[in-house]
Parts: structure tokens; C-alpha cells; sequence
């Protein structure tokens, strides 16, 4: 039992805890925010020199091989500052995915141009209809004289406007779960782009008939690499929530110390202290389960799933308490635009909507909630 | 980063496992396990035991005769106890008044008091609260006024746990109304026989007799019964208060309870359908798991800290709250599970030595020990003087 940073990922902590606080002021991410393009920024090319962008995957894969608590780190320190840039959907999902199920020609065409920061990628999985149900899909794929025909939609597809490319999940004939590369521009697959509720460039992709080259098909049955995946996504949102929620409560507090009413700061008072006790604790333990689901990532799938599961629920409730706290505890200044605490409550109000929801994870334990 | 524990960890979870298999008497096991109240017998019984097997003073350094356990092995060490049903050591003596007279005691009182500890010769219960007294307890007015050799004592004391049994009292006093509340307070010892004192039962609203009123009129104390200084006695009641307080949760306590809930809820029917099925209450089961997974891994949190040198100080805070709130939790859904057999209250059974059927003792307990249990909330500084503690000292408010 060990809770302590090895000396490598202190530095990795100091080093993004520094350039987080020297490059993503709130007036550096705003202007970073209304920027026309949003494509790869120079911070992402810092990032790429750094070597974060090969931190999350195996060596064998061309990548560092950091593992869950690496990870933890990173989504951590850029939660914390709330940084625009698409780490977890623009590299970590989609990459996860190809380094699991590409063959070397596919590795190189586009695992690697992401790892060293000359393209970024997407994942499409979602279906409005299906909710958060990864199988429940309705776009298909039919193989026709050696090639692929996709038809069908994928919501809520973040980085869908900057990506080369876009990993997409498709029923096929087998009843099994493929996944596709869909190049950006492909004919028949058409973007509807827009902003997330959190600032986050989205769209929906919709593919009608669209024809794929063989070498397009990542995998004819990707469900196990799909969970992985997502598993190390729900555990990596977790560890940026509590990025969020630590710079969330400790705004609050400095509100709080710094605001006076009827004389005095708003911090003596002791309704305001429970308050604000009551966020910090939420906030400790939520920091526990995403402890709990970044050191669950090696285990066997199950336990995997379910520490997961647990971990992004509870976190999600976490989240909405600390965001609703903080907007109440800084009154009418916390909704406005202007006010910085503002986009953290809309960072973790929308975090539960991403990757599954509270009630979508408390159905996943509550499915296996061991008798004893 | 990881959760597991080592290898020698897992040895030594074995060896406690098979030494409460072995050792813990089947009668005090029922007793636990049915939530009847232990006699006094029972915990000395099992406390005599543990103290053969070295294993009482389980906070305490060798040189004093502990096992020398470090927090890991203390949280495991709890944690086993409590799946085992067996008898949570009367805290006042071993890991109240111990630590403090190892701390602030001359030679002379730790070896006279340490070892009478360790062997179960003295009970010891504790005379903090006062009823003008609670969560202000730096307030007290019990008065000892020196005279000659000795200190003379008048005062009340309250909330004092199984002071029916003890012989002897740790108390704070005030010997310097004049100074400021906390510098005018000492600690002493007091021997329950010395003429003067008079225990009186308080009934709690499950029924029960667990807490006293202790009155103190014209008591004869030895000034060398006080411990440290002339006005110290504040330090002392602070220390104790922080003192190793990693185990403050309850963790094993709430696993306990969360694994009889499920038990239970998975035998009791509900439309000819386990109650665990009704989606309302598996619900709140749910979040009770979920809740219970964040305060174990919190828990071990703190205890890695004091394991690599860090005092657990406010941090005993949150477990303390959160702690509570679940088994309080846990306490009433266990209560609810019973559904209308939860009514049925059977003192005598609990509380005294009069039998019962066997389908009836294994609800007996249920609805008494939510109403225990909300003592949970109040005792060792209330949930409200612990979010003040949290507030003050980690967030500077």
C-alpha cells in the first residue's frame, strides 16, 4: 500500500503544475477559447516536447508506458486549469484504441503522427438514442466486394472539428462491434460541428454509405478493447474532475477569506465554513475513488469495470455538489460569465454527461453488487 | 501507486484471523454478533486473552509492553476483530489514559499504571463532559482545590461510559478558576472508591445502560495522582484527542454492517422477492457500498501518511465525519430492512441475561442500535466541532 509519487512523477506533477500556471491563465485560455482555429496549439507542441503525448501508451506501441496513476497526474494538473486542450478525447481514447486493435501499417498511418502531435484523432462511439451504451448502436458496417459501407450517426463526438481522423464504432453483420478509421473529409461523412456546454469543440458525424478501403477496419470485434479503453478514459475524467474540483473549492475559499458582508469576511461565518467543509470533504473523497479507479486499470476486467464504475459515479455527484457550492457560496458574482469559478461549474456539471453518468455507473454496480 | 497490502501485510491479517478463530470465546462471539451488551466478565474475558497473546496494548510501544504495531497493522488488526464479532476494547484505559501517562506521566506513575493496564486490573473510565460542559469542554467547573498533599475535588461529570464497572477515573479539573479557561485545567487520576464519589446511571433512549453521571463531592486526590504539570491538564486532553486517531472511522465496523446488511436484505422478502431487489432501497445499498469504498481508501490514506512519519491531525476529522454518517446510514437501512418485526424491542434479552428465541434474538438488536448509533455523531467532539476543526486548521477559515 503505497500513496506516494515516485520521484519521476513529482517532476512530471511540478512540471505541468508550472505550465499549466504560466500558460492557461484565465485570460490566456479565454483568448485560447476564441482563437479561430482550434487545431493544434503551441501549447499541444510543448506538450509533444515534452513527451506527454507518448506518456499514456505501451512501450510496444511506440509510446512511454506510463501507467494509471501517470495518467492521474496529467488529467489532474490540466483539470486543474481547466485546459482546452483535447488531451483525453483528441489522444488518449482514440490512441488507446488504435495502439489495442491496429495492425503496424495502421499504427504508423496513425498512432504515430498523433503521438508526436502532427495530427490529433476522435472517437465517435455515442448514439443519442443509445445513451452511454457502447453496444446499443444503430450505424452499421457491411463488407461489399473488399470494401466497407458505414451508414449511420455518431453524437456528441468531441475534437470531431480538429481531427485527421475519426475512430468509429459500427454494427456489423456478425451482431459484433467494429471500429473504423473515417478520415476527415471522407466522402459521404458529413460534420455537424458546435461547442459543448463546457467549451469543448464537438459535433455529430453522420455517414451515409460511406465506403472504406479494408485497411480502414481497426477491428471486427473491438467490445473488450472498447471497455479498456473507456475504462482508462472514465478513470482518466475522473483524476481532471478532481483537478477541477480542488481549483473550484480552493477559488471558494479565497472568495470567501477576501468578500466582506455586514464587516467582515464572509469566511467567519459558520454556516458559510460547513459549506464549505461539506465541498472539501466531497472533494477528499472523491480524490479516493479516482485513486481507487487510476490503480484499477491493470486488474482483471470485472474488478476493472467495477472500481471504474463506482469511481465515476460517485464523482459525478461529487462534482455537481462542489460546482452548485461554489456558485452559491460566491452569489450572484459566481454566474456571470466574467467570474472564473463559472467555468468550472460548467466543466463539472457537463463531466457527469461524459463517458456515463451517475446513474448509468450506479446501474453497473448495482447490476453487481457482490452479496457479501 | 497501490492499494494492496504486502506480503507480510496478508501474513499477518492470517495470523490475526486465525488467532481470533482459535482464541475468541463462542459465547462472546454470539454476544458481539447479536448486539447484546458484553458483561463486565465478557470484556475482561476477552481482554485477558488478549493480553496473553501480547496483542491488548495495541497502540502501545514495546518498551511498555506493546506488540509494537505500526497504523497498518493496527487498521488490519481492527478490521479482523470486527468481521470476527469480537469485543471492541473498552478504549478508556488502554488507548486513553495509557497514552497520556506514557506521554506527560513521571516514572513513577507509568510503573505503577502501565502495567495494571496492560493486565486488565484497572478499568478505567473517563470524566471529560460536564453538563455545563459538551462540545465546550474547555468550560468544565469541576473544582479541585489544593490542600496539603491532596487535591479536593466537587463537581459532576457526565457521558461517563461504563463507569458502573470501573474503578478508575481519568478526569479533568480546574485548579486555577483564575487563569484563562484552558490554562487553569489539570489532569488527574482518582481512585473510584476514595469516599465521595457517586455513580449514577444514565438510561439511554434505545434502553440502555451505558453512560454515568459521576459525582464528585469532597473527594481526597494525592497530588501525585496528577499528571504533568499544575494546569497542563489541557495539553493532556488535546493529545489524547489527536492521538493516533487513524481507526477513528470505524471502517471495520462499517464493513461489518454493510455486509450483515446485504445478508440480511438478500433473506427478507419483499413481494416473494429479496428486499435487495427493491430498487428504492438496493439504492441506497449502492451508495453505501460506494461510500464505504471512498472512506476505506481515505482511510488508508491517512494511515500510509502516519505509517511514513505524518501526524493524522484534521484528517482524523473528515473520517470521523464521514465515518459516522455511514454507519448511521447503515444502522437505519439495517433497521428498515426488518420491516415491521423491527418494532419488536426486547431489553432484557439485550441488556440483560434473560433469553430469547432464536428467530427473535437475531432482529432483536436492529432498532436499539440506531438509536445507539447516533452517538456516533456526538461523542469524541461532535461532527459540527469537527467540521469547526477542519475548517480552522486544513482550510484557514
Amino acid at each position: 500500500m503505497d500513496f506516494a509519487l515516485t520521484d519521476e512523477q513529482r517532476m512530471l506533477e511540478e512540471t505541468l503544475t508550472r505550465l499549466v500556471a504560466d500558460r492557461v491563465s484565465p485570460e490566456q485560455r479565454r483568448a485560447r477559447l476564441q482563437a479561430p482555429s482550434p487545431g493544434a496549439s503551441s501549447l499541444w507542441q510543448t506538450f509533444a516536447e515534452l513527451g506527454l503525448l507518448h506518456m499514456p501508451f505501451s512501450e510496444e506501441a511506440g509510446g512511454l508506458g506510463g501507467d494509471g496513476t501517470d495518467l492521474m497526474i496529467i488529467l489532474q494538473a490540466l483539470g486543474r486549469g481547466l485546459v482546452p486542450e483535447p488531451y483525453l478525447f483528441g489522444l488518449v481514447l482514440p490512441g488507446t484504441l488504435l495502439a489495442l486493435t491496429g495492425d503496424d501499417a495502421q499504427r504508423a498511418r496513425w498512432l504515430a503522427p498523433l503521438l508526436e502531435g502532427e495530427h490529433q484523432l476522435a472517437l465517435g462511439w455515442q448514439e443519442i438514442a443509445a445513451r452511454y451504451d457502447a453496444q446499443a448502436i444503430t450505424t452499421q458496417a457491411r463488407q461489399k466486394e473488399g470494401q466497407w459501407h458505414l451508414s449511420g450517426r455518431k453524437d456528441l463526438v468531441v475534437n470531431l472539428g480538429a481531427a485527421a481522423a475519426t475512430l468509429v464504432t459500427a454494427k456489423l453483420e456478425s451482431g459484433k462491434l467494429g471500429l473504423f478509421v473515417v478520415p476527415a473529409g471522407t466522402h459521404g461523412a458529413r460534420s455537424f460541428t458546435y461547442q459543448t456546454m463546457d467549451e469543448q469543440p464537438a459535433g455529430d458525424l453522420t455517414l451515409e454509405d460511406v465506403l472504406l478501403a479494408q485497411e480502414h477496419c481497426l477491428s471486427e470485434d473491438v467490445e473488450s478493447a472498447l471497455d479498456e479503453a473507456l475504462a482508462i478514459g472514465r478513470a482518466a475524467l475522473c483524476a481532471q474532475a478532481i483537478g477541477a474540483m480542488e481549483s473550484a473549492c480552493d477559488q471558494t475559499l479565497a472568495y470567501l477569506k477576501e468578500r466582506k458582508q455586514f464587516g467582515v469576511p464572509l469566511a467567519t461565518f459558520q454556516a458559510l465554513q460547513h459549506r464549505m467543509v461539506d465541498m472539501h470533504l466531497h472533494l477528499e473523497q472523491s480524490r479516493s475513488m479516482a485513486i481507487l479507479a487510476a490503480t484499477s486499470l491493470t486488474l482483471a476486467n470485472d474488478e476493472r469495470d467495477y472500481r471504474v464504475a463506482a469511481a465515476k459515479a460517485y464523482c459525478g455527484e461529487s462534482a455537481r455538489f462542489i460546482a452548485e457550492q461554489a456558485i452559491q457560496l460566491h452569489g450572484a458574482m459566481g454566474m456571470t460569465d466574467e467570474c472564473h469559478v463559472a467555468a468550472y461549474a460548467r466543466h463539472l456539471i457537463m463531466f457527469d454527461h461524459y463517458l456515463g453518468d451517475s446513474d448509468y455507473h450506479l446501474e453497473h454496480v448495482s447490476d453487481r453488487l457482490s452479496a457479501a | 501507486m497501490n492499494l494492496t497490502f504486502s506480503p507480510e501485510e496478508q501474513a499477518f491479517r492470517a495470523e490475526v484471523r486465525q488467532f481470533l478463530t482459535d482464541t475468541l470465546p463462542d459465547d462472546i462471539r454470539e454476544r458481539v454478533r447479536l448486539g447484546r451488551h458484553l458483561r463486565a466478565d465478557d470484556h475482561l474475558r476477552w481482554q485477558t486473552l488478549l493480553s496473553e497473546q501480547g496483542w491488548l496494548g495495541a497502540n502501545w510501544p514495546v518498551e511498555h509492553g506493546g506488540p509494537g504495531w505500526g497504523p497498518v497493522q493496527r487498521h488490519i488488526f481492527d478490521e479482523e476483530c470486527a468481521a470476527a464479532h469480537a469485543p471492541t476494547v473498552v478504549p478508556f484505559g488502554v488507548n486513553m489514559v495509557a497514552p497520556v501517562i506514557m506521554k506527560f506521566g513521571t516514572p513513577e506513575q507509568q510503573a505503577y499504571y502501565l502495567p495494571r493496564i496492560l493486565d486488565n486490573r484497572d478499568w478505567w473510565c473517563q470524566g471529560y463532559s460536564e453538563p455545563g460542559a459538551g462540545s465546550d469542554l474547555a468550560s468544565l467547573t469541576t473544582r479541585a482545590v489544593r490542600d496539603g498533599d491532596h487535591y479536593v475535588v466537587n463537581g459532576q461529570k457526565t457521558w461517563t461510559t461504563l463507569g458502573q464497572h470501573a474503578n478508575m477515573l481519568f478526569c479533568l479539573v480546574r485548579t486555577d478558576p483564575a487563569a484563562k479557561k484552558q490554562a487553569g485545567i489539570s489532569f488527574l487520576l482518582i481512585d473510584m472508591q476514595t469516599p465521595g464519589i457517586t455513580v449514577r446511571p444514565i438510561i439511554t433512549f434505545d434502553g440502555a445502560h451505558e453512560v454515568n453521571e459521576v459525582f464528585l463531592d469532597n473527594v481526597r486526590v494525592p497530588v501525585e495522582n496528577r499528571v504533568g504539570e499544575e494546569g497542563q491538564g489541557w495539553t493532556c486532553a488535546k493529545f489524547l484527542l489527536t492521538h493516533e486517531r487513524t481507526g477513528i472511522a470505524g471502517l471495520g465496523h462499517a464493513k461489518q454492517a454493510l455486509r450483515h446488511l446485504k445478508s440480511l436484505a438478500g433473506r427478507v422478502e419483499h413481494r416473494g422477492k429479496p428486499l435487495l431487489e427493491l430498487p428504492s432501497f438496493r439504492q441506497r445499498v449502492v451508495k453505501a457500498e460506494l461510500e464505504l469504498m471512498a472512506l476505506e481508501v481515505t482511510n488508508l490514506r491517512v494511515i500510509a501518511a502516519a505509517r511514513d512519519g505524518g501526524a493524522p491531525g484534521a484528517e482524523s476529522s473528515l473520517l470521523k465525519v464521514r465515518g459516522s454518517e455511514l454507519r448511521q446510514e447503515l444502522s437505519e437501512l439495517t433497521r428498515r430492512a426488518l420491516g415491521p418485526a423491527a418494532v419488536a424491542f426486547f431489553p432484557d434479552f439485550l441488556y440483560r441475561d434473560e433469553p430469547l428465541d432464536a428467530a427473535y434474538a437475531e432482529r432483536a438488536a436492529a432498532s436499539a442500535q440506531y438509536f445507539n448509533r447516533r452517538k456516533l455523531s456526538i461523542y469524541g467532539g461532535a461532527n459540527e466541532i469537527q467540521k469547526g476543526i477542519v475548517a480552522k486548521t486544513i482550510l484557514g477559515m
